[in-house]
């Protein structure tokens, strides 16, 4: 209870003193997430609604992989991505690994079915919605995914907060793959596990707090935003 | 929209079948340039089946349906009210601007003219809202505006006033009744029978997928010629 309190504290104390190295690693989780969240949406959410609208023969498989690939282990991610990128991995040659962008792909193929998964429920319920009135319409397939899109898009925007949950929470992956490495790829995850195994305890909570704090930040900002347009209202 | 005409409509014996099952046909018949027709019968006969026939939405298993043009010009010329409004996540005046919207018009001038589609249905004030919280009522105006819009030669309604009280109805009916006489062809399913007396030119008596009876108005409340169709008249339970 105590450590907790002092743990609230400290971060109060670190948030205060901008500290430096607080605002380094958090900036670089920020930086690592989102970009993992806008690869991962520009490939998930057109991917989703595809999927919702078009019929095919191995649609169902398709859906299936995907909702499996969505509880993919972190850890096991973070080492398939250590093993490409490694010195005599296939991607060797870039020296990817431990680095930032190393960390971004990780992460990528996380986030990826997960966003893409959340989105093809979304943008299929809208579509059972919809497909009369846009077959008796003649719409062309375009016409319909683009209308799905807009129509569906606070569902979207839930389905890449979702991601970015996710990622900003996620340790297992980015350890492997970015080493923790002080001032280079060391994020606000990695940095509380560090403090928590040296016993730092009050530290490691600061961080955690730090972090809760960042993700209902970045939350609240995109839904305020999303709901300063004149229809937002669902 | 479109500038021939797409009527008459001439059905040689088609066929709606799904999973082997036969849902409605073989149907022939003639829809006529002119008129208001009204398909009547029991909970499952086949009436929303045989509307979506007739609007291209149904694949024809059998048989076929011919128009006076061909068949996507001809669909761009009809229009389609559902059973229950379709309501997509907008405002009420972009829900009515939406068909012309997505088949390329410019926003101000779809805009412009669902205002006035609006305005002629009486939901002028409403334009803002979102279309889920209209009343019923309201929801079934904003459709017909919606189907009306694009100035179709013919449009097909499934069951509109199912849910509606006595005065909503009346309104619709009035909506219906200026359409018609603005030359605009109506299909209208519908097992209300004071409505079906009110409105109907003919009438298509319909049951277990079949056409039993197609008869003018006058002559089919006067002296249905099936069994079927006269225990429906006077309000029976037709099995
Ligand atoms: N997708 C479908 N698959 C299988 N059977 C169907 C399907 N759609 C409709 N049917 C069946 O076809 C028959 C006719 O249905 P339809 O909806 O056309 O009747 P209806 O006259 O419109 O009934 P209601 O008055 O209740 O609206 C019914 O027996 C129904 O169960
Ligand atoms: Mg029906």
């Amino acid at each position: 209870m105590n450590e907790i309190v002092e743990g609230l504290l400290k971060a109060g104390q670190l948030i205060l003193s901008l500290d430096a190295d607080l605002i380094e690693i958090s900036l670089r989780s920020l930086r690592v997430t989102l970009t993992a969240v806008l690869i991962s949406s520009i490939i998930g959410l057109p991917l989703g609604c595809w999927l919702a609208v078009r019929r095919f023969r191995f649609r169902r498989f398709v859906i299936a992989t995907l909702n499996a690939l969505m509880g993919l282990p972190p850890v096991v991610v973070g080492l398939i991505v250590y093993i490409l990128l490694s010195r005599s991995g296939p991607f060797g040659v870039f020296g990817l690994l431990f680095t930032p962008t190393a960390m971004i792909i990780a992460q990528v193929i996380i986030l990826t079915p997960l966003i893409a998964s959340i989105s093809h429920q979304a943008i299929r319920d809208l579509w059972a919605e919809y497909h009369d009135l846009l077959i008796s319409l003649n719409t062309t397939r375009r016409q319909r995914i683009a209308t799905l899109l807009w129509d569906g898009r606070r569902a979207l925007l839930t389905a890449a907060l979702a991601g970015f949950g996710r990622g900003i929470g996620e340790v297992g992956a980015i350890m492997i793959v970015g080493g923790n490495i002080d001032h280079a790829t060391r994020v606000l995850t990695t940095a509380i596990s560090l403090e928590t195994g040296k016993g730092n305890f009050a530290l490691a909570l600061a961080l955690g707090f730090v972090l809760i704090g960042l993700a209902v930040a970045v939350n609240l900002i995109i839904h305020s935003l999303s709901r300063t347009e004149r229809s937002g209202r669902w | 929209m479109v500038d021939a005409a797409i009527l008459p409509l001439t059905v040689t014996k088609a066929v709606v079948r799904r999973r082997g099952k036969v849902l409605v046909g073989p149907i022939s018949a003639e829809l006529e340039t002119d008129g208001l027709t009204i398909v009547m019968g029991p909970n499952g006969a086949g009436k929303t089946t045989l509307l979506r026939l007739l609007h291209g939405m149904e694949r024809v298993s059998k048989g076929q349906l011919t128009w006076q043009v061909p068949e996507p010009m001809a669909r761009a010329a009809q229009a389609f009210v559902f059973q229950t409004p379709i309501l997509m996540r907008r405002s009420t005046l972009d829900n009515v601007a939406y068909p012309l919207l997505v088949h390329g018009v410019a926003q101000t001038d779809a805009r412009a003219r669902s205002a006035d589609w609006l305005e002629r249905v009486g939901l002028a004030d409403s334009g803002s809202k979102p279309a889920h919280v209209l009343s019923g009522g309201e929801r079934q105006k904003m459709a017909l505006a919606r189907a009306l819009i694009r100035e179709p030669q013919i449009v097909f309604l499934d069951e509109p006033c199912a849910n509606l009280d006595g005065r909503a109805t009346r309104e619709f009916e009035d909506l219906l009744a200026e359409t018609r006489a603005e030359g605009t062809r109506i299909v209208m399913a519908t097992h209300d029978i004071g409505q079906a007396r009110r409105l109907a030119e003919d009438v298509w008596f319909i049951h277990h997928g079949l056409i039993h009876e197609a008869a003018p108005a006058e002559a089919f409340f006067a002296t249905p010629k099936s069994p079927e169709a006269r225990a429906f008249i006077q309000g029976d339970i037709v099995e």
